[in-house]
């Protein structure tokens, strides 16, 4: 097959280089000065995992790790929105009087 | 044949490179920007077309079977709740109070405060 030996190298660089991006990401994560941008580096970095487990499942070939990266993508949504709640009201759930 | 599975290859390592190269721009955003808002907006707007391009080479090396289907609904899921997240976490730090940069209000309360 022509397609393995062109893809694969591409592939594999893209993901070393995604993997720095995401280590950039972790130190405006750490050293972010107020708490909604350590939530959005945190959605950067989740989108860069979501991109990191296409580039695995075009490496491998396993079409598995794009259901992989759909999970990892509504996890990210969810803990969004949770943590922006969290930030603006104090509580997530509240029962109703 | 030959030609097309050719077509095909350089396709998927275009739109890797592609979706890379936004990837990089989304964190340096990410990393150079001086405001929570500019923030937001790098890491939403460049990353989601990164990761939406990653996902299009997804689709063309999986072709439109099982893989693939998964890989466009994984665009129209991206484009679905990247800005719904974006929008939340700032409407959750203007009630925390970050300040704005210069001149710069939210809409709708340019004239009263």
């Amino acid at each position: 097959m022509v397609a393995e030996g062109t893809i694969v190298p591409v592939v594999d660089a893209a993901i070393v280089l995604v993997v720095l991006l995401n280590l950039l990401c972790g130190y405006r994560a750490v050293l972010g000065p107020t708490i909604p941008d350590r939530v959005v580096a945190l959605d950067a970095i989740a989108t860069n995992v979501v991109a990191i487990a296409v580039l695995f499942a075009i490496k491998t070939g396993r079409g598995l790790f794009v259901t992989v990266s759909l999970v990892l993508a509504i996890i990210a949504f969810l803990s969004t929105v949770a943590v922006a709640k969290f930030v603006t009201e104090g509580d997530i759930i509240v029962m109703q009087e | 044949m030959v030609e097309l599975e050719a077509i095909r290859t350089w396709a998927i390592v275009g739109l890797v490179v592609v979706g890379t190269f936004f990837l990089t721009v989304g964190t340096i955003g990410l990393l150079r920007l001086p405001n929570v808002y500019n923030r937001m907006h790098a890491t939403s707007k460049p990353a989601t077309i990164g990761a939406v391009a990653v996902f299009l080479a997804g689709f063309a090396y999986f072709g439109p079977g099982g893989a693939g289907l998964s890989s466009l609904i994984g665009i129209v899921f991206l484009f679905l709740t990247v800005p719904t997240g974006a929008h939340m976490i700032s409407r959750a730090a203007e009630q925390t109070g970050v300040p704005f940069l210069g001149s710069v209000t939210w809409p709708g309360k340019s004239d009263d405060e």
